[in-house]
Order: C-alpha cells, then structure tokens, then sequence
C-alpha cells in the first residue's frame, strides 16, 4: 500500500544486477522493463495529464491537437482555486475548509470512540465477543452508498441534512468499525502485562492503559487516523446527497460540480484536483511505515 | 509483611471456562510457598487473583488481616514479577525502578535514594540509564526483580518468572532469588510448571491439578508420598512407576510378581497401585535374592546415573535408576527387585492415597 515503486519492483536493469535476475536473459529483462513501462505510463498518465492541464494557460488547455510540450505556464488556475474573480475566497476554497474540519472532526470522532473500544476488545472476555466482533465488521459488508435514500430520510427528521455536523457523524459511524478492528491489532501486540504491571506498581485500569499502553499505541493510532482521514477526505455519495448549499459542501462534490455547466474551466478542475489530492499524499507519506505495520500486523513475530 | 489466606477460591470466566474450581491455601508469613501444575491448572489463575488482576467469583482472600477481595491492585501492597518481565519499553531502568515509588507520589528525591539503592542490591547500577530492548534476558529478568523489591511490599508474587531465561542463567537467577527471599523475609507466592525450580526454591509446595490443590506439603514430603497418582506421576523424572498391586498374606505383591513392603491398614477390597519410585528398585544379576526375572529393554546412560526400562512381565515396564557402575546392555537378561521403604498405594478408581 505504502510501498514505493522502488521497492515493489526490481529497477531497471543494469549490468550490475544481482546474477539471480538474469536467469531469464536478456530478452526476459528487456520483456519486463518493456511491460513495467507501459505499465507506469498508463497509470500515470492522467495523474501527469492532471498536473499539466492544471498549469496550462488556457488556450493550450484546449488546443486541438493536445499540447504535450511547449505551452505557456501560468499559476492562474492555482489562483482560482483559493481567490475568487473579484478578489475574496473563492467558494471552492470554503469546500476544501469544510473538507478540513468534517474530515478531521469524524476522524477525531472515530478515534476516540474506536481506540478505547479497541482496548476493551483486546483486554478483556467478553460475553459473545467474537460474535459482538463480527457483528461490528459486519457493518461493513455492505456498500454505503444502499443505505444513502434511509440515511437521508432520517437525517431530514433530525435536521441533519446539509449539515457539517450531519458528515460528520456519517463518516464516524463509517469509521469507527474499522478503527476498532485495525486497533484491536495493535493492542493485542501491546502485552496486556504492562497494564498488570502498572496496577500492582499502584495505578487504576484506566490510569494504566492511560500511562503505559497509550505511548506504546501512539504509531499504531497515527496509521489508523490516516487511514480514517483519507477515507473522509475522499467520500463523495454521501457529500452529495446529504448537503447542498455552498456553506456545507465538501470539495469532491465542489470540484465534481465544477463540471457540467456549459463551458468546463479544465484548468481550475486539474488544480482542484491536484490541491485536494496532495494533503492525502503528504499524510500518506509521513505514517507510510506504519501502513505497511498496520497491514501486515501479526505477520512478524513479537 | 504478611501471610495470605485463600478460602474456597472459585473463579469462572463469563466464557464459561472454569479455571479455579476449589482452592484452599493458607501461605505462612515469610514463606516461599510454590504453586506448581500443569498449564492450565488454575495455578497463575490463583495467583492474578491474589494480585487482584481477576475478580474471583467466590471465595476469599486474605492478605495479612485485611480481607482484600474488592480492594484493587494497586491497594494490596503486593508486587508482582512477571514471566515477561512487562518492562515498560518507553522508559529507562532507571525510570522503570521509579514507577511504582512516582505511582506513590513519593517525594523525588526518596525515589531516587531508593532506586539508587536496590540498583546496588541488583547490580543494576551500569544498565540504569539502558531502555528494556537493550538489556538482556537476564538483564531484564534482574531489573524486573529489582522494580518488585523498590516498594518493599507485603508479598512478592512470582509468575514464571524464569521460563524465558535459558537453561543456565535460569539457575543463576533461582539461587538469587531464593537467596534475596531469604534475607529479606518477605511472603513470597511462586508459580511454576516445572517441578525442579519448584522443588529447589520452595519451602512448601501447592501441587495444582484442573482447578484443585491435590497436595500441599515440603518438597520431601511431596516427592516421598504424593498424596494422589496425578502427584505422583507429575513429581520426579522419571516419575514413579505405578504397579497394580494385591494384597496377600500380609505382603504386597505387585503385577510380574514383584514383592513390596506393605503398609499398614490397606483396605483389601480395593484395586490399587502402589507408587515406586526408580530409586527404590534395583537391577540385579539374575537369579539374585528376593527378584524376579527381568529384561532390560532400554537403559539411557545420563553420566551419574544410568535408567533402566526393565520388562518383569508385570502390566507396565518399570524404571530403575542405578549408578553408572551397574552396567546393564538392552535385551540382557536380569533380575529385579524392591530395596525402598513401604511404597505410596492408591486406589485406582478414587485416585487417592489409602496408605
């Protein structure tokens, strides 16, 4: 998940490549950099096409035929993005500030609400725990979006529809689950002695799991969090069913909305996108060692 | 300091698991009392509850006199040792030794006379300013000991404390802690599965069995009569051999013939089994007095002493320790015969001693 495609991939091929990978020869090696080149290029493309179109000057952008090299730069787009034409905020930056605080909110939600709960699992026996287990990753069996029409109809009763406090509480919900099972992995690889320990030395159960198990859970918290925030970040259905004015709206269905009026501004569409997927990536960047620990948990003897 | 008292312990755990069906112990002040079964015996049960890391589900404990079954942990003023150390991995030795005087609120600068001085007691004075990864086993194992001495409890409650230590450091380690239990004086409660660590530390024994004490009693009296077959094939190695045995005319004689000294007041409408063990036969050149013919089926030459698996046509082979200056080869034909006191007898179906 978090492994570069340095890692997951021999490099090209050099001379100086370990003598296990030439067993093939060299027209297997040329096969391969051939196939893992095509392969780059086709998922890269539009993530560069993205990038491109985003610092195009607008008639490049739409020039026939398509200009790979030799367009006139510009920052205009980037600049849309956050100032509006008569000066001010732009409405797409109100979304990306929405975006912040209904994403970092749930997030917040579901891992303070996940982690404790998490513990518990792992801590204690429990009446019908694995089934209790089951029935909360159960919740995730089905895909969200069946339940968007009971979601919405239930919202409208409680005055939750376009709300930030409405996403919010959505995304928690959608989150908790999966902070409790990916927790649960991280503190049943936290001895439950030192918490015994902690006691006998003259703490309380929570005064324990608040002094010792905690620090040891700070990594494995970080990746869940993440994991939690990119999926708030990134949801859609439920951003576009459930809120509609400009005050609320996250930016997917902000930069979705961008499309579809007469004329496309591609150029503020690339840019929205670049700056909406960057804060992912940069997240991503920083705990990509504990995503691969998360993923791989149990995989490595204590 | 303080003696602890169980009384009808019974632990249940919502699962339905019963891991302590019926516990009685009354642990002397300044004991050191060892726990010894099984896995799954119910003995670190026992011991958690004792700590106060399990609520029983009936039954009392006693540390000295307080009744401390609703008291938690930190309130019993016990300390514990762990079979994996639970040496807080973000912390220092030195902080580590702090942790529990820092849990007291102890003024700072008590805490650090103290653990500067059960660091002299350990030894620990080099690793002080180490994290637990940097420390080995033994190292760990040490430090471990040294956080439970920090607070001078009332008892000290050792789970395993030595499984993980290789066989070398472990009786290091045995003799050090046997040693500091004996200078301080403090109640010590011992758990172990292995019955040398047991026999050697321990001034009584508690012999555990599916949630049941089967025998409390000094080592000798427990290795010379166990007080049931479980006790008796779980002490020794290798364990007693248990031959069905008759009553007739005043003597003992055991299935292959084998004649034993009889115990007083054995019940004869009984099926039972006496208890011999490898030291108190004898493998003799055949035809000797008082044998029955045998054959050596295996012998396995340890250096100071040599076991014979000995066929003498009874219901099971037996085993005999002899010194190496007996020498026997597989397949000889042999004599063998009974040279201890009276044997242990139990009865088959109870499982108990009668005499």
């Amino acid at each position: 998940m978090a492994i570069t495609i340095d890692e997951a991939v021999p490099g090209p091929a050099t001379d100086d490549a370990p003598p296990a990978r030439r067993r093939g020869g060299r027209g297997r090696m040329v096969v391969e950099v051939l196939l893992l080149t095509a392969l780059a290029v086709a998922m890269l493309f539009p993530v560069l096409w993205m990038l491109e179109t985003s610092i195009k000057e607008n008639r490049d952008v739409y020039a026939v035929p398509a200009k790979f090299f030799g367009f006139d730069l510009t920052l205009d787009h980037y600049k849309d993005v956050f100032v509006a034409r008569g000066g001010g905020r732009s409405d797409l930056s109100g979304s990306f500030l929405n975006s912040v605080v209904v994403a970092g909110a749930s997030t917040v939600l579901a891992t303070v609400l996940g982690v404790p709960a998490a513990w518990a699992y792992s801590r204690f026996t429990l009446k019908a725990k694995k089934d209790q287990l089951f029935f909360i990753l159960s919740t995730r069996f089905m895909p969200p979006v069946v339940v968007v029409i009971p979601i919405f109809l239930m919202y409208r009763t409680l005055g939750l529809i376009d709300t930030k406090l409405g996403l919010v509480l959505i995304y928690a919900a959608f989150n908790v689950p999966f902070t409790i099972w990916m927790m649960k992995g991280f503190v049943d690889e936290v001895p439950a002695e030192y918490e015994d320990a902690a006691m006998l030395d003259g703490y309380t159960r929570l005064q324990a799991f608040w002094r010792v198990t905690l620090p040891l859970l700070v990594p494995g918290i970080a990746a869940t969090a993440v994991f939690a925030l990119i999926f708030s970040w990134n949801e859609f259905v439920f951003a576009v069913f459930l809120t509609s004015s400009q005050e609320v709206r996250t930016a997917p269905p902000a930069i979705a909305g961008l499309i579809g009026g007469t004329t496309v501004d591609w150029g503020l569409v690339a840019a929205s996108a670049v700056v909406f997927a960057v804060p992912v990536l940069v997240f991503a960047y920083l705990v990509r060692k504990h995503l691969v620990a998360g993923v791989t948990l149990g995989a490595v003897r204590r | 300091m303080a003696g602890i008292e169980v009384t009808s312990l019974h632990k249940r755990y919502p699962d339905g698991t019963v891991a302590v069906e019926h516990v009685d112990l009354s642990i002397g002040d300044g004991e050191l009392f060892v726990m010894l079964g099984p896995s799954g015996c119910g003995k670190t049960t026992t011991l958690r509850a004792m700590a106060g890391l399990e609520r029983q589900t009936s039954g009392d404990i006693r540390i000295g006199d307080t009744l401390v079954n609703d008291l938690p942990p930190a309130e019993r003023d016990i300390a514990m040792v762990f079979q994996f150390y639970a040496l807080y991995p973000h912390l220092r030795t030195r902080d580590n030794l702090a942790f529990p005087l820092r849990a007291e609120g102890k003024p700072e600068k008590e805490v650090k006379e103290r653990v500067a001085e059960v660091a002299r007691m350990m030894q620990l004075e080099r690793l002080l300013d180490r994290k637990p990864q940097r420390l080995s086993g033994g190292e760990q194992q040490r430090v471990a000991l040294a956080r439970a001495l920090v607070r001078r409890p009332r008892a000290f409650l050792m789970d395993e404390p030595l499984t993980n230590l290789d066989a070398e450091l472990r009786a290091d380690v045995r003799t050090e802690i046997k040693h500091l239990q004996a200078e301080l004086g403090t109640t010590m409660v011992y758990v172990t599965h292995d019955q040398v660590e047991a026999m050697s530390l321990g001034h009584r024994i508690a012999i555990l069995n599916k949630g049941r004490v089967e025998q409390v009693g000094t080592p000798l009296e427990v290795y010379d009569r166990p007080a049931s077959l479980f006790c008796a094939a779980f002490i020794g190695s290798p364990p007693m051999n248990l031959i069905e045995v008759e009553v007739a005319d005043d003597a003992l004689r055991g299935s292959g013939g084998l004649v034993l000294t009889p115990p007083a007041g054995l019940p004869r409408d009984r099926a039972l089994v006496a208890g011999v063990r490898p030291e108190a036969l004898e493998v003799t050149a055949p035809g000797a007095d008082r044998t029955v013919p045998a054959r050596v089926v295996s012998a396995e030459a340890l250096g100071d002493e040599i076991i014979y698996v000995v066929d003498h046509g009874g219901a099971s082979d037996v085993r005999v320790r002899m010194p190496p200056t007996v020498r026997f080869a597989a397949d000889d034909r042999v004599g063998l015969r009974h040279s201890g006191g009276t044997p242990p007898v139990y009865d088959t179906s109870t499982e108990e001693l009668v005499a």
